[in-house]
């Protein structure tokens, strides 16, 4: 049998598939390549960029809960240009797309790094406007229609890369932020970042996290995510990327009926590193089963009641 | 360099109350371990896997042998396999213990273990043959483990106890301030919880001795990638957020415990 073609187009950049690894979750795509190849994955999603260095937030970062984990990493990253100088070009030489994703603390940072990134062979640059572990900038921009178009806006007009802006769920109408990235010059949106959470050691009657609260992923939050993925896809006319625990080839299609057209994975390779090929796997012998040529043709096609 | 694979247990032992032993048969693993690297243990049911650190590879027999003690539901699951039961490990990790290619006669090593953190210097008590000595501190008599262990790897064994029941009354670090037991030494290896650490790396700095410690933190990917198990350490006066996964989990004592 031929092999499925599994390439979708997003932004008007093409994925030879349409598993992406989700920022934060694979570092600089080197870190697992001693298992596979990083170039398995449509797309790569850097850590997240700043400007100058960050430390961020202090230990213990992380925090099983039921089907997921809570994290507050806090944006830990060497800043844009030592990525530019000693990261990017093992991703441009061993993975597919490179996505940068990109955080500010002010608006005129958010410029200054997609203006350092315009110059360079990234294929995409991720807005981040959704991080819910860091005090300044991060989701302060991502909770308001008005603060989405705003950085969007600035952004759009220091890079002619395409732009996809990442979208916290952590909101009352994320629609509405979808239509005010895409106003804005937006040419995709991805989401869901993590739903803000809490532990409490109740020996210690401290959090569990360092820094108190943080973020929630994996398969508990894959639900909000098709329901957000869901109603934003039929918000907006720019091109979906579908994230949040997506844990199988049957979760990604999930996430594609729903709207996505492409999706993004991260806490599940936690578990099992070889998540990507079986996701990848199961998505080829899904169409193979349905007699699907053309991956595109499932994106948003579920049958509402 | 790492493997990812489904291994079987071919040995289980319960060798304290709530503290178990097992032997994964995984010979491309254990012809990578180096004393002081981990495993990355998948758990049923579970999101994260659960690091243990590996406290002694066989390599002519290809074989990984790892002690954990039962802290949570998710250890509590990893007790429940059996002889025979396949685990799903990520290893070895990390990097281990920096080890002297070779020692000036009379010249040893001093390992510095407390509770749990006793397994991971059993590699180096194997290599160093007669050329260590072995502090190993528990709670009581009840819980002292793999104190044989180090004495049939040709260490020379010192045990204490919190409350006297067995050897010397006090704390690895009381044992490490008598210069009889120190001195001569070329350096400390240590794993063990956070206060005695600190003692023992307090008591090394007075000495001028170099230790290495091996630190423990709540982990993610195992592998470099998602930065959430950091330590802080201090470098030329700078201070570092360094991942216990891929930068450790032994680190300079000085720089973790500045």
């Amino acid at each position: 049998m031929k092999p499925k073609d599994l390439s979708v187009t997003v932004a008007g950049v093409r994925f030879p598939n349409p598993v992406i690894a989700a920022s934060g979750t694979y570092g600089f795509g080197e870190d697992y390549a001693e298992l596979y190849p990083p170039g398995v994955f449509g797309g790569i999603s850097c850590k997240g960029l700043t400007l100058s260095e960050r430390a961020g937030n202090p230990p213990p970062r992380i925090a099983e809960t039921p089907g997921g984990i809570l994290n507050s990493v806090g944006l830990q990253n060497p800043g844009v240009d030592v990525f530019i100088e000693r990261h990017l070009p093992y991703m441009k030489k061993n993975c597919n797309v490179v996505i940068a994703n990109i955080s500010g603390e002010t608006i005129g940072e958010y410029k200054k790094i997609a203006e350092k990134l315009d110059e360079t062979g990234v294929d995409i640059i991720e807005l981040n406007i959704s991080c819910p572990n860091v005090k300044k900038g991060g989701a302060a921009w991502g909770v308001s229609a008005a603060g989405a178009g705003e950085v969007t806006k600035s952004v759009r007009a220091a890079t002619g890369k395409p732009l996809m802006v990442k979208l916290t769920p952590n909101v009352t109408d994320i629609a509405e932020i979808a239509r005010a990235a895409e106003a804005e010059g937006a040419d995709c949106v991805s989401l869901i970042n993590t739903v803000l959470g809490m532990r409490i050691d109740v020996k210690t009657r401290r959090p569990v996290l360092g820094n108190n609260a943080g973020g929630l992923s994996g398969g508990a939050v894959f639900p909000i995510a098709v329901r957000m993925v869901w109603q934003v896809a039929r918000s907006v006319k720019i091109d979906v990327v579908g994230m949040g625990g997506i844990s199988s080839a049957e979760d990604a299609v999930e996430m594609m009926l729903a709207g996505a057209k492409a999706v993004q994975i991260g806490t599940v390779m936690m578990g099992d590193p070889f998540a990507p090929l079986k996701i990848i796997g199961g998505i080829e012998r899904y169409m193979e089963e349905n007699g699907i040529d053309d991956l595109s043709g499932i994106v948003g096609k579920v049958k509402p009641w | 360099m790492y493997k990812c694979g489904v291994y079987p247990v071919t040995e289980k032992t319960e060798i304290s109350a709530g503290i178990y032993s097992y032997v994964i048969s995984c010979p491309d693993v254990a012809e990578l371990a180096k004393p002081g690297q981990f495993a990355h243990i998948k758990v049923d049911g579970f999101t994260l896997r659960r690091p243990v650190s590996i406290c002694d590879a066989d390599k002519e027999k290809g074989s990984l042998r790892v002690v954990f003690e039962v802290r949570g539901k998710g250890t509590a699951r990893l007790a429940d396999i059996n002889v025979g039961d396949k685990t799903d490990i990520i290893a070895p990790l990390g990097n281990g213990f920096t080890l002297p290619e070779s020692m000036a006669p009379g010249r040893r090593v001093i390992l510095a273990g407390g509770g749990i953190g006793v397994p991971p210097l059993l590699g180096v008590a194997r290599v160093m043959k007669g050329n260590a000595t072995a502090i190993l501190g528990f709670k009581s008599r009840e819980r002292i483990i793999l104190a044989e262990d180090f004495r049939r790897a040709g260490a020379e064994v010192i045990i204490c106890t919190d409350d006297g029941s067995a050897g010397v009354r006090g704390t690895v670090a009381d044992v490490l301030r008598d210069e009889s037991v120190k001195g001569g030494a070329d350096g400390v290896f240590a794993c063990g919880p956070e206060p005695m650490l600190k003692a023992v790396v307090g008591e090394c700095k007075k000495s001028g001795l170099n230790a290495e410690v091996s630190l423990e933190q709540r982990m993610g990917c195992g592998v470099g990638a998602c930065l959430v198990c950091v330590c802080r350490a201090v470098r030329g006066g700078e201070e570092f957020m360094l991942r216990v996964c891929k930068d450790g989990p032994v680190f300079n004592g000085r720089e973790v415990m500045p």
